[in-house]
């Protein structure tokens, strides 16, 4: 078997964009799940709804990607408040396994909505003028879409990296993690601060969403195969650690691109074999504690 | 009258109506549907009701048996019963692999292995050449039950059916209230002190992981007996899901409640499109219309509607209502 080294890391790249996903939805994952204990299954379909506005507002509006970029996570930011106010904000004292279904509740609510409106086809969206092209770097052609994806995302990923480990605000997000009845006796606003957080990761989900528009079909579906591999990425790494989560999601996308070359019929099963393998062998997961 | 009384007479008439049912219009195929789901919430509240470990993969062991019966049946000829075996065998072995793998985690993680090992299941049904990936398992024949009896017809199908159901729930009765099923509900009430008082509470959850198992499989193969065919929709995590609906709206650890609440999700789920017309009649809105291709939304809005005011599920509300009036 030959394979020509430009296939090789034409997958590696695609690998990395989906690893981009990976790492920016299970760290918005970890996070909420950090504080508010509830693992959040609408997680996809707010990755959905992010791609499903961005194309919404080119569709109707004629407002394009480097706005929605801003405007959507901004949007579902809002929707992530309501949901935890109206919401998540009752089932807190409960087992964590009411905080799953209600969110699997939602997922199925909102996938439902767009899909009575906008049926399960793939909905056509062209990236920016600006990245549309290539660059031939000799060895390979790069498309600088997925270029701009990869970095764009690791960007994000390392400012939340920074901010929670790093700033006095993020201080208060892991003592909140910790204790929050402490943090709270310190005089902050524990409640605003959920709120906040949801908020946050729901952003995060969305602004996946506007990245994948254009290298994935928009469909209402296209949040929920993703969101069970993210969680498989979730139980290998942990969700204790921030940048276990960031290096875990980038590094299963490479594996998963690479298995796309030398064997593809593995290439939509081989994270959950990974998750297998990484129990048995370490049932905590690569970054986490054994409580 | 105590309520183990009451219970008792509700079953046995229950029982009476299921005997009676084709001789008043009811549809046997659509009953016996009903009934396979039946078990499968029963088997899986044995699970999450009784024993407080929530599985959202239970869609593989039904899926999976349902091909494995099925290609038992129709490739291997081999005659029904042993198909519904086999199914049974293989939901069991395949609850073992699930359970050692995702015992070793607790919590919220039990349910995320366990979702992601049954997405694994599904991405294989979809690519293997035995389960016939998109088209599914089709015209896998009823034969003959010990070779002597003719499942063929749909009445015979019928009452073989209700026995093998019957029974199975009858199993589950069984062990909920063996000595092995107290110790499961201990664990479900207090883990650290089951294991202070020295049970192997790994290996209880694991066998009650793979009772489980094998009974989601012999529901999943007797519906491939009874509609003939198995599909990829069975093995998609969205049945997971939908097992899971079908035990909190009946009522998370009653016995009655997966029944009920089976009936009432199977029910919806085809009957939706008929009641969103009425709506549409009375409330002139014509979007009601298009309800019947929203069963997903309207199952996500029971969903949170559940966990958030009704977590006790209708048979839990009754149960609860009735010690509520005995106690004045």
């Amino acid at each position: 078997m030959t394979i020509s080294l430009p296939a090789l890391l034409s997958q590696l790249l695609l690998g990395l964009v989906n690893g981009s996903f990976y790492a920016i939805l299970s760290l918005g994952l970890a996070v909420i799940f950090g504080l508010l204990n509830v693992i959040n299954f609408a997680h996809g379909a707010l990755f959905m709804l992010g791609a499903v506005l961005t194309w919404m507002a080119m569709e109707y509006l004629g407002v394009n990607y480097w706005v929605m970029l801003i405007a959507a996570p901004i949007v579902i930011g809002i929707f992530g408040v309501l949901i935890e106010r109206l919401l998540l904000r009752w089932i807190y004292k409960l087992d964590h396994l009411y905080g799953l279904l209600l969110t699997l509740g939602l997922t199925l609510l909102i996938e439902g909505v767009f899909r009575s409106v906008y049926g399960v086809s793939g909905l056509p969206y062209d990236a920016p003028d600006a990245l549309s092209s290539s660059t031939d770097l000799g060895f390979m052609v790069l498309p600088n879409y997925r270029a701009w994806v990869v970095v764009a995302s690791l960007v994000i990923c390392f400012a939340t990296w920074f901010v929670i480990e790093k700033t006095r605000l993020g201080a208060y997000l892991r003592a909140g993690t910790e204790n929050p009845r402490l943090v709270e006796a310190f005089g902050v606003n524990v409640p605003l601060m959920i709120t906040l957080t949801y908020a946050f990761g729901c952003a995060l989900a969305a602004f996946a969403g506007v990245l994948a528009a254009p290298v994935m079909q928009v469909s209402p579906l296209m949040g929920q195969n993703l969101i069970i591999v993210v969680f498989a990425v979730v139980v290998i790494g942990g969700m204790g650690s921030i940048m276990g989560a960031i290096l875990t999601g980038l590094g299963l996308g490479v594996i998963e691109g690479f298995t796309k070359v030398f064997y593809p019929e593995a290439s939509s099963t081989v994270v959950f074999v990974i998750m297998v393998i990484v129990l048995l062998i370490r049932p905590a997961g690569l970054f986490g504690k054994e409580k | 009258m105590n309520t183990k009384k009451i219970s008792l007479i509700v079953y046995a008439l229950l029982l009476v109506a299921l005997v009676a049912a084709p001789f008043f219009g009811a549809y046997p195929v659509f009953v016996m549907k009903l009934m396979c789901f039946a078990l499968f919430a029963a088997a899986f509240n044995l699970l999450l009701g009784f024993t407080g470990l929530l599985s959202f993969g239970h869609a593989a062991f039904l899926g999976g048996s349902a091909y494995v019966a099925g290609h038992a049946i129709k490739v291997w000829g081999l005659t029904p019963e042993l198909g519904l075996i086999a199914g049974t065998l293989s939901g069991a072995f395949l609850g073992w692999i699930f359970g050692v793998l995702a015992i070793r985690r607790q919590g919220i993680y039990f349910a995320m292995i366990t979702l992601a090992l049954a997405q694994m299941m599904f991405f294989v049904a979809l690519q293997a050449k035995f389960t016939g990936g998109e088209d599914g398992l089709q015209g896998v024949p009823r034969g003959k039950l010990f070779g002597l009896v003719d499942l063929s017809n749909d009445l015979t199908m019928y009452y073989v059916a209700l026995v093998i159901v019957v029974a199975a729930f009858l199993l589950i009765v069984r062990t909920i209230h063996s000595p092995f099923g107290q110790v499961l509900k201990g664990i479900k009430e207090n883990e650290p002190r089951a294991l202070s008082l020295g049970y192997d509470v790994s290996r209880f959850k694991l066998l009650a992981f793979v009772i489980s198992a094998a009974l989601s499989g012999l529901a999943g193969s007797l519906k491939t007996l009874v509609l003939g065919f198995a599909t990829l929709s069975d093995v998609h995590w969205t049945a997971s899901g939908q097992v899971i609906l079908m035990t909190l709206v009946g009522g998370l650890g009653t016995l009655s409640g997966p029944l009920v609440g089976s009936a009432v999700v199977v029910l919806l789920e085809n009957k939706i499109g008929e009641l969103g017309n009425l709506l549409a009649r009375i409330t002139t809105v014509d979007w009601f219309n298009t309800l019947g291709e929203s069963v997903t939304m309207v199952t996500g809005l029971i969903f949170v509607i559940c966990v958030l005011a009704f977590r006790k599920g209708i048979m839990g509300e009754i149960i609860a209502f009735i010690d509520r009036r005995r106690a004045k």
